[in-house]
């Protein structure tokens, strides 16, 4: 029989044998040029046998391969048989390592069911819950340890932190609180003006940035800035074993390193805090004067009637809190993260989300507190 | 810690004693039945193809993970089972160089090796900083005191980071694949450096590492770690064990390497009487 026409003729060229189809492969079959479809080749023969032989065959790579699993496949569906004795040794040797992974590489299902998937993400928040527990507890032995024997301390590294995550972290604070402070002004006035109680945007913004967003904002901003950094850092350390060498020394890396990091968080965040309190209220008596006509002593003079020291005490002791959230979870994380680049990445990602969430539920915990304490 | 028993009837405990002991990460056990000695001023290596647990055995030793069965004392005294201020005893008498030197990157090569010295004596500031100095001249890097890791080569950060191992002078030197990603001449350097720490010092060496050329020269005993076995698979001088050992991993493991040293001339260790 003549062989079929078609457009992979410089390709291959099929006869029919009887039951048995014959394919010429010839020419050049490379992974990166057109390559037959063994639908199109077969057409509608239906062979009890298919047999290829090399016939001027110039080059071939896995373009000849992935062809001849198709008709192999086709092959095992239907029944026919792949006859390959005239096939070259080497491609033979091929062939039959594709059979070997062929029936391995049907994809898997790794899908949970639902109840599975519910019961791990509960048994991972303990193992979380417990992970935090423990490395706080540990850092409140650490803090003995090195108040018993100050020599211990690393004040240098202390040093720098402190002017890592406040000085350095004035401009981004200082921007942020001014824009708070301005969009609470904006927002408060929407609503007071209807009332004709422009003024009371002074109490609005100066309540706002002082018992809240003084200390939350600090808080957001240096778990992005400074918690992300402990964790990236930490893990940077623990792949290039510089933690193993610690603790092969005989150091504990709470001693060494986490703690250097929480004193430097703890005393910079409450000024942090006064400073980004002030820089909001700022923003508000820019908005007052120029939005609202308030004068500036008007807006302070009223800020003044409602706004005390006890609630200037109350951002304080958040601002405190907060710091060491951001210091904790960097930290952790840090310490915690596998030692690979994607681990440490991984792990400041986890150590800001781990912040801001602890952040916003220690701040509604200090809601009821305050409210129960009537501060 | 005196490491001597001078007067004791009793045999001198070697520097080294593993005793059964079961390893692994994550509940899943890699070495099983792990028993040998190590003896004083020996270098000891321990070796094996990727993945056959040498790194988990030497992080098992210096007291980073602890096992799940087994014992491993120091010169007689158990380490596992002691409390923190005991196991803080017997690591100032050992130093470990990681593989990649390990070197704390926010502090110049000499604060490095100052820290040991910082944690553990009494000498006062002045005295740390010679002391530094000369553990970072013993290993030719005593120009590069104030440099910080990331302004040296990975060859250099190696050799401080022996430097800071040294720096309690220990009686124990534990290396974790010394050779890894050094070229052949810069390996061969640290290769003198260990022996002639030996000889100077009569430091016991323990070298985990799959660097043929360097057991070849080095080793005065091996042990042999399998994958598949999971655990010790043979012990004894290189040369001996390619010798006699009938187990054909050993073989192909050391012949390979011995064609490997064969095949590529490496220059003659210099043996020469200061560590420069």
């Amino acid at each position: 029989m003549a062989a079929r026409p078609d457009a992979f003729s410089d390709l291959l060229s099929t006869r029919i044998e009887g039951d048995e189809l014959v394919m010429s492969i010839r020419g050049r079959w490379l992974v990166t040029g057109p390559r037959p479809s063994w639908a199109k080749v077969r057409g509608d023969q239906w062979p009890v046998q298919i047999r290829p032989v090399v016939d001027g065959l110039e080059t071939w790579d896995s373009s000849l391969l992935l062809f001849f699993m198709e008709v192999h496949s086709w092959c095992r569906t239907t029944g026919a048989r792949f006859e390959q004795r005239d096939l070259p040794p080497r491609m033979c040797q091929l062939l039959a390592q594709l059979e070997e992974v062929e029936p391995e590489s049907i994809p898997q299902d790794r899908g949970e069911d639902p109840l599975s998937a519910v019961g791990l993400a509960a048994a991972d928040a303990v193992v979380k819950v417990r992970g935090i527990s423990s490395f706080v507890g540990e850092c409140v032995l650490s803090a003995f340890r090195v108040a018993r024997s100050p020599r211990l301390f690393r004040w240098r590294d202390c040093l720098g932190e402190m002017q890592q995550c406040g000085a350095m972290a004035l401009p981004i604070v200082s921007l942020i609180s001014f824009l708070v402070g301005v969009t609470l002004a904006y927002t408060g006035a929407i609503v007071l003006r209807q009332f004709g109680g422009d003024i009371w945007v002074a109490d609005l913004v100066g309540l706002g940035m002082v018992r809240e967003m003084g200390a939350m904002m600090t808080g957001i901003v240096l778990a992005g800035r400074t918690g992300a950094a402990f964790a990236a850092i930490l893990g940077n350390m623990k792949m290039n074993e510089e933690i193993d060498a610690l603790e092969t020394l005989g150091v504990s890396p709470v001693d060494f390193l986490v703690l250097p990091r929480l004193v430097a968080l703890g005393l910079m965040m409450p000024l942090l805090t006064l400073y980004a309190s002030a820089l909001g209220i700022l923003g508000g008596i820019s908005v007052a004067l120029g939005v609202l006509s308030i004068p500036p002593a008007a807006f302070w003079v009223e800020m003044l009637s409602l706004v005390d020291l006890s609630d200037t005490v109350v951002g304080v002791i958040k601002g405190i809190t907060f710091g060491l959230i951001v210091g904790l979870s960097g930290c952790l994380r840090g310490l915690q993260s596998e030692r690979s680049a994607a681990g440490v990445g991984k792990a400041a990602t986890s150590a800001v989300v781990t912040a801001i969430l602890l952040i916003i539920v220690a701040d509604a915990v200090y809601a009821v507190i305050f409210n129960i304490l009537g501060l | 810690m005196d490491t001597r028993a001078p007067f004791s009837a009793e045999p001198v405990p070697p520097a080294i004693r593993v005793e059964n002991l079961e390893c692994g990460y994550h509940g899943e056990v890699l070495l099983r039945n792990v028993t040998f000695e190590v003896r004083r001023g020996e270098i000891f290596f321990v070796i094996g193809g990727s993945g056959c647990g040498k790194s988990t055995l030497l992080r098992h030793l210096v007291g980073l993970l602890s096992p799940t069965k087994g014992s491993v004392s120091y010169f007689g005294r158990d380490f596992h089972s002691r409390d923190l201020a005991g196991r803080r005893d017997v690591l100032k008498t050992f130093g470990v160089l990681y593989q990649s030197g390990a070197l704390w990157s926010s502090l110049t090569l000499r604060e490095n090796v100052a820290l040991p010295l910082e944690l553990y004596t009494a000498l006062t500031r002045h005295e740390i900083e010679e002391v530094a100095t000369l553990k970072l001249a013993q290993v030719g890097l005593a120009k590069f005191a104030d440099y910080y890791p990331a302004e040296i080569s990975g060859g250099m950060r190696k050799r401080a980071g022996l430097a800071r191992a040294l720096a309690l002078d220990p009686s124990i030197v534990f290396f974790d694949e010394p050779s890894a990603g050094l070229d052949p001449i810069t390996s061969r350097k640290l290769d003198e450096l260990i022996l002639r720490i030996r000889e100077m010092f009569g430091t016991t060496i323990v070298i985990v590492s799959h660097e043929l050329a360097s057991i070849f020269d080095l080793a005065d005993r091996v042990i042999m770690l399998d994958r598949e076995a999971g655990g010790v698979i043979a012990s004894g001088a290189p040369r001996e064990l390619v010798a006699t050992s009938t187990d054909p991993r050993v073989q192909e493991f050391l012949r390979r390497g011995d064609r490997a040293s064969d095949a590529i001339p490496r220059p003659e260790l210099n043996r020469g009487p200061s560590i420069q």
